[in-house]
């Protein structure tokens, strides 16, 4: 009876996980490590063969290539930048708010707020193209009707403006995004701590920024972290406003056209797969690095409270 | 030996097959960019080849044009694509001829119908094949609204100073914008823009060829010139050009809002649906009255067969009759502003498009400088010339800056240029 009897292999887990193992299997991590493969590869009169790293040598070191990629690499932290400082703070606000009990309509609100998220990008980049347009666009005539009409520019179509708008209309489209965590998070916290506070006298703003915010930041790191990465493999937004080329003169090109001018062409330009598998590989890379920056220098210090 | 004999009998098998279902119903599937011509072709070329060759069925499938060469490329590396291709000039579809996914066509019959320089678009560099029957060219030029040329009382332009003349004309006059362009989408500047006017500065043929022969640099007054004329369009092309797509100029132009349109002749048929008003068409303004006038008369689109078609020989039998005049005659009345390459005189009904073709007997015909050998490095030639034609119309970039970018560019790659 006490025989060290071998524990029965257990199948059904082997079952279950199995759909899931191998779709993601085929449709992510093959890909990816495929995608990683290729970057080792060139083609050559008709025939592919292993060139090692010479790809990433000619996109880091080539001033043709290189001066591309650094400048999508700076558009895209540009983009970054513009989320964190914008679409998440205000979708914090929003969440604060909408969180407030005091609040009338907030479902409401809070539908109107997140259905841009769930609209198509192609849609969400022609009707802004439309909404800005110099010539049939309202946004010119919205200007002129308070007297600010000088404040209008052709934004999409000027170096100095144009990633800038594209980032503020992506934030358009996802602040509902980290608005719905935050509202989670925020429900979460049970009365009773908000109660004791108050009996300590913590009440209404003071009651946010030193109860609740500390409480919701974990969720707030991975808001960050889900921003960065999205955003870093943004590519659809820019594509359906400013085309492959990613005008005026590449100031809104991020790594995603980038490497989809490569990897497939564009006009007379042939596609190269391989070397857009090296500049894929390479956004991988600093994926890989900012998530393990997050995950190793920010998410282990931040506490979890248990209720 | 055995399995030769095992796919003899599997070809013998549907062959018979085949022949006892239907009498060898061939059904050709028309890989295409041309979206807008869908209607043409279901409701006026297809019926009209199947009237003829009742065993063969035609099915056009066209996908967006800034997608097809990616899903064209995609597809014939997966094996699903058309039967039938249409066929990109030059790089694109030579690279799809190297890498066999092109049957080569030099032998058909039907080639003996088009000029070398029709050919040009699709033949190897030493000329030795050809792998796509040349099916129309595109003339560029400018589209004028008649009514506002009265109204203002401007005649038509013929020279630089006078083109220039007229679009200051529209600016005083203030009713019109002088000329609808933008930059927003980047390639009408280079091709509306420095494709339309260059050929004369740098002499049609003559300069291209000496370029590609490294005879003649892009720092040259000849490729520098078209830039010092773009640098001056920047002031008649209307408030917030910088953000203008090329759908909006197309509107602006065509609700008659705009004096001069930089044109290609494929605008003619929406162009002839969408005004109400009477157009006229010029072709680029040349320096001096009297001087030779050069046009871009460019070789766009030609067809060819997919070399793992099933069926080639209704492939080939498709092939050559879009290399007819039957079908050419078809095909540039459906769709006036694509013009045939073929040798065999075709009438044309549509005026504008009457025009156009008009300039093939005054000027000097050539293709754009950009898109024969080229473009085939890095940086690509045709997508700088893009970039360095929307800075200089916006002045971002001096005409001799962009003219000494593009050289050191093209020089990066090219041996000749070296």
């Amino acid at each position: 009876m006490a025989a060290p009897s071998k524990q029965k292999t257990r199948w059904h887990i082997v079952v279950f996980l199995a759909p899931a193992v191998l779709v993601y299997t085929a449709v992510m991590i093959y890909p990816l490590f495929n995608t990683l493969r290729l970057s080792l590869y060139s083609e050559i009169d008709q025939e592919r063969i292993w060139v090692g790293l010479q790809n990433f040598r000619t996109l880091f070191g080539d001033a043709i290539w290189s001066e591309q990629f650094w400048n999508a690499l700076a558009n895209n932290g540009w983009f970054f930048l513009i989320h964190m400082l914008v679409q998440n703070p205000i979708g914090i606000a929003l969440a604060a708010i909408l969180s407030s009990p005091r609040l009338r309509f907030s479902a409401f609100y809070r539908s109107a707020i997140f259905i841009p998220t769930i609209l198509s990008f192609v849609i969400v980049g022609f009707a802004w193209k439309l909404i800005l347009s110099p010539i049939w666009g309202i946004a010119p005539g919205m200007l002129d009707a308070i007297g600010l009409k000088f404040l209008y520019q052709p934004w999409l179509g000027k170096e100095e403006y144009a990633l800038t708008t594209l980032s503020l209309v992506s934030v358009w489209q996802y602040v509902g995004i980290p608005m719905m965590l935050i509202y989670a998070a925020l429900l979460s916290i049970p009365d009773e701590i908000l109660e004791a506070g108050e009996c300590d006298g913590i009440t209404g703003m003071a009651a946010f920024w030193k109860i609740k915010l500390p409480l919701i930041l974990p969720s707030i790191g991975i808001i960050s972290v889900l921003t960065f990465v999205a955003n870093f493999n943004a590519f659809d937004l820019i594509y359906a406003a400013q085309g492959a080329l990613a005008g005026p003169d590449f100031s809104t090109d991020i790594l995603g056209t980038f490497m989809y001018r490569t990897f497939f062409g564009f006009q007379l330009q042939l596609g190269d797969p391989h070397m857009g598998s090296t500049i894929a590989s390479a956004m991988f890379g600093i994926i890989l690095i900012g998530v393990c920056i997050y995950l190793f220098g920010i998410q282990r210090r931040l506490r979890n409270y248990q209720f | 030996m055995k399995t030769n004999t095992l796919k003899g009998v599997l070809l013998a098998a549907t062959l018979l097959g085949a022949s006892a279902a239907t009498a060898q119903q061939a059904e050709l599937t028309i890989e295409s960019w041309r979206n807008d011509d869908l209607a043409i072709w279901q409701d006026k070329i297809i019926p009209a080849f199947e009237a003829e060759h009742p065993d063969i069925k035609v099915k056009f499938t066209p996908s967006a044009p800034a997608e097809y060469n990616a899903v064209l490329n995609s597809k014939l590396d997966a094996g699903s694509a058309g039967d039938i291709i249409t066929c990109r000039p030059f790089d694109a579809s030579l690279a799809l001829y190297e890498a066999g996914h092109l049957a080569d066509l030099s032998g058909m019959q039907g080639m003996s119908n088009f000029s070398d320089v029709a050919k040009s678009g699709w033949s190897t560099d030493d000329g030795s094949a050809t792998y796509c029957v040349p099916m129309a060219s595109v003339i560029h030029g400018f589209i004028y609204n008649k009514d506002a040329f009265e109204e203002v009382g401007v005649a038509v332009p013929q020279t630089e100073e006078e083109f220039f003349a007229a679009l200051e004309a529209f600016k005083e006059d203030g009713n019109y914008i002088p000329m609808a362009m933008g930059t927003n989408d980047q390639w009408e500047a280079a091709t509306m823009g420095y494709n339309n006017i260059g050929p004369n500065y740098w002499k049609g043929e003559e300069g291209r060829n000496a370029l590609i022969a490294g005879e003649q640099k892009l720092t040259d007054e000849g490729w520098v010139a078209p830039y010092r004329q773009l640098a001056k369009w920047g002031d008649y092309m209307g408030d917030g050009y910088e953000a203008q797509t090329y759908p909006d100029s197309q509107n602006i132009f065509t609700l008659g809002r705009a004096a001069i349109y930089p044109a290609g002749s494929w605008e003619i048929s929406g162009f002839n649906a969408q005004a109400d008003f009477e157009m006229g068409a010029f072709n680029p303004p040349v320096q001096n009255a009297g001087d030779t006038c050069y046009i871009s008369d460019h070789t766009d689109i030609g067809i060819g067969m997919n070399a793992a078609t099933d069926s080639p020989e209704a492939a080939k039998t498709f092939l050559n009759w879009v290399a007819s005049s039957e079908f050419s005659t078809i095909f540039a009345n459906a769709l006036p502003g694509f013009f045939p390459l073929s040798n065999a005189a075709v009438e044309l009904e549509d005026p504008l498009a009457q025009e156009f073709i008009s300039w093939r007997d005054t000027c000097e015909s050539s293709i754009r400088s950009t898109y024969q050998i080229l473009s085939r490095g890095t940086p690509n030639l045709e997508n700088e010339t893009w970039n360095a034609s929307v800075a200089v119309i916006k002045g971002d970039e001096s005409p001799e800056d962009a003219g000494k970018r593009l050289q050191d560019g093209l020089a990066s790659w090219y041996a000749p240029q070296q």
